[in-house]
């Protein structure tokens, strides 16, 4: 045999969307309605009587940064469930006996968590039209961000499930490192509404960027530079590639 | 016959600083039944889990079918089918689903008549669609062999394969062995029930801490070591044997109660009729003979011990 292992890549993607289809509940329902919750508490009640931001209103201001934290979580928590589990369970013995790369692997889980991520996304732009006036001013560069913020994030995901050693350490990441910076990341304001130093402050949080970024592929404008943003999501990215490849090539937590 | 398995120098220094392997030579013919011996511990589940890529080797080659594992590790992988000693599954999926996982994992693709044999074989027809979670520790079992042949291997590890199994599927597992052997796929499988291995296997490698302390024919091994024994219950208590009985090999077990003499029963003189008059006359009554055969087990231990 040689050259892919196609089958083996569509057989843990199919079996990844399996689990997502298993859970839809919680998989899908479970931040649409999060999402309703934020524009009832956010966009409706306190958004009316907040003032346009940057020519938006407040209501429409919000929907990229509640996309983009949905994309972050979700991607965290499906890659990181994904490759965790198996540890877990001891069910990796398959994967890592079985005639696949890890590029493969690594290929087909988190195509899997980022398509996830997507849908959940595209999902929750939907259910935001319901409510807000939506426009997307640059569709390219939305959907660029979109999937790229998606992959980005499940790598990352998908390091912590490999680094962690407890259902513990699993939640650690998420909720106390990434809800913090998702929240101070401009999800809900312009770090311009902010007073000096939190403004300057703020621009050492990556999560700014992306919020930025994607923010203006909907308004077109932005709180740092479009492509600062781009570069930004592109360097998370390489980095947990670089750390990926370190991984696999010492079998780091996966091999003793 | 060529091998299909080769172990070249193979050595494991865990990252604690336990030294698991000590320069393992090895080489298992295409289509036969190895089993690996060994107490706990000694290194048979590492020597597996290296050559089916769980365990990385600290030196040495491995060799499969030709193919390096390290280097062409997806030839390798691609022939081999691993049941490990624990049970390892997706309690959620449903039995046809990780088995067909299995084999697209391995790199094949789906063959609907293939697996539906198998399940069938293994006795998990009635329960393909009911998910791992509802199945009893034997029928999870059952899945764990199904998943291995899922891709049709040519290899196939067995660690520990009936530990904690009862008779059915000891039985059914021993008939796939069999079939699987007939249509010439390798069997490798540890066991520490040595009556198994001395049924079932071609060959036998004794493994102990970290080594490779011997490879033989089991046919061979049993008629080399085979020996029997007789053993007599004297009537009375002897402190000493006899400067009578002085030109025979017996032992004194049981705190003299016993006296043990092993000898060859392919031999054309026992030496038991001798044995027996010159006892008494040398004065010692009995009240029991009893022989048996040194089983796998005897030689074993014996080897072992002789060790430590």
């Amino acid at each position: 045999m040689s050259g892919l292992n196609l089958p083996g890549m569509w057989a843990i993607y199919r079996t990844e969307m399996a689990r997502t289809r298993r859970t839809v509940w919680q998989s899908v329902a479970t931040p649409v309605i999060t999402t309703v919750l934020y524009f009832i508490v956010f966009g409706g009640a306190i958004g009316s009587r907040m003032q346009q931001v940057g020519g938006v209103g407040y209501g429409a201001f919000i929907v990229p940064g509640l996309i983009m934290l949905t994309l972050l979580t979700q991607g965290i928590s499906n890659a990181s469930v994904a490759i965790y589990f198996p540890k877990f369970t001891r069910t990796i013995f398959e994967l890592l006996s079985a005639p696949i790369s890890s590029t493969e692997a690594v290929f087909a889980y988190i195509g899997a968590a980022a398509t996830k991520s997507v849908l959940i996304g595209l999902i929750i732009l939907a259910t935001a039209t319901l409510f807000v006036p939506v426009r997307i001013m640059h569709p390219g560069w939305m959907v660029a961000f979109l999937l790229l913020t998606a992959v980005s994030f499940g790598l990352f995901g998908f390091l912590v499930g490999i680094w962690a050693e407890s259902f513990e350490q699993l939640a650690i990441i998420p909720s106390l490192v990434v809800t913090p910076l998702t929240f101070l990341g401009g999800a809900f304001y312009s770090i311009d509404m902010l007073p000096e130093p939190w403004r300057t402050i703020s621009l050492f949080n990556p999560v700014v960027y992306l919020v930025s970024g994607f923010r203006w592929s909907f308004y077109g404008v932005g709180d740092v530079g479009v492509r600062v943003s781009l570069a930004f999501v592109v360097g998370i990215m390489v980095l947990c590639l670089a750390l990926l490849w370190w991984i696999f090539r010492t079998g780091y937590r996966l091999k003793p | 016959m060529s091998p299909v398995i080769s172990v070249s120098a193979v050595t494991k220094t865990y990252r604690s600083g336990q030294i698991a392997l000590h320069e393992i030579d090895l080489t298992v013919e295409k289509g036969e039944i190895f089993a690996l011996l060994g107490p706990n511990g000694a290194g048979k589940t590492t020597l597996i889990s290296i050559i089916c890529g769980l365990v990385s080797m600290s030196s040495g080659r491995v060799l499969v079918d030709g193919h390096d594992i390290v280097q062409e590790y997806r030839a390798a992988r691609a022939m081999i089918g691993l049941v490990p000693q624990e049970i390892a599954l997706d309690i959620f999926a449903t039995v046809e689903d990780t088995v067909r996982f299995s084999r697209g994992l391995f790199g094949r693709h789906a063959a609907p008549g293939h697996i539906d044999r198998l399940l069938r074989d293994l006795s998990l027809w009635e329960k393909r669609r009911a998910r791992v979670i509802e199945l009893s520790g034997g029928m999870k079992r059952r899945v764990m062999i199904a998943k291995a042949l899922s891709h049709e291997p040519d290899i196939l590890f067995l660690d520990e394969p009936t530990a904690g199994v009862d008779v059915n599927l000891r039985r059914d597992m021993w008939g796939i062995v069999r079939r699987l052997r007939d249509r010439g796929v390798t069997i490798i499988l540890t066991t520490h029930y040595i009556e198994e291995a001395e049924e079932m296997a071609d060959r036998v490698g004794v493994i102990d801490r970290g080594r490779l302390i011997l490879v033989e024919e089991t046919a061979a091994l049993m008629r080399k070591l085979g020996k029997r024994r007789l053993s007599i219950m004297v009537q009375k208590r002897i402190e000493a044997i006899p400067p009578a009985l002085a030109g025979w090999p017996l032992r004194l077990e049981a705190e003299g109660e016993r006296l043990v003499y092993d000898f060859d029963a392919n031999a054309p003189d026992t030496g038991i009729p001798r044995l027996l008059r010159d006892l008494g006359a040398a004065g010692i009554d009995y009240k029991d003979l009893e022989t048996s055969r040194t089983s796998l087990e005897d030689i074993f231990v014996g080897l072992v011990e002789g060790r430590a």
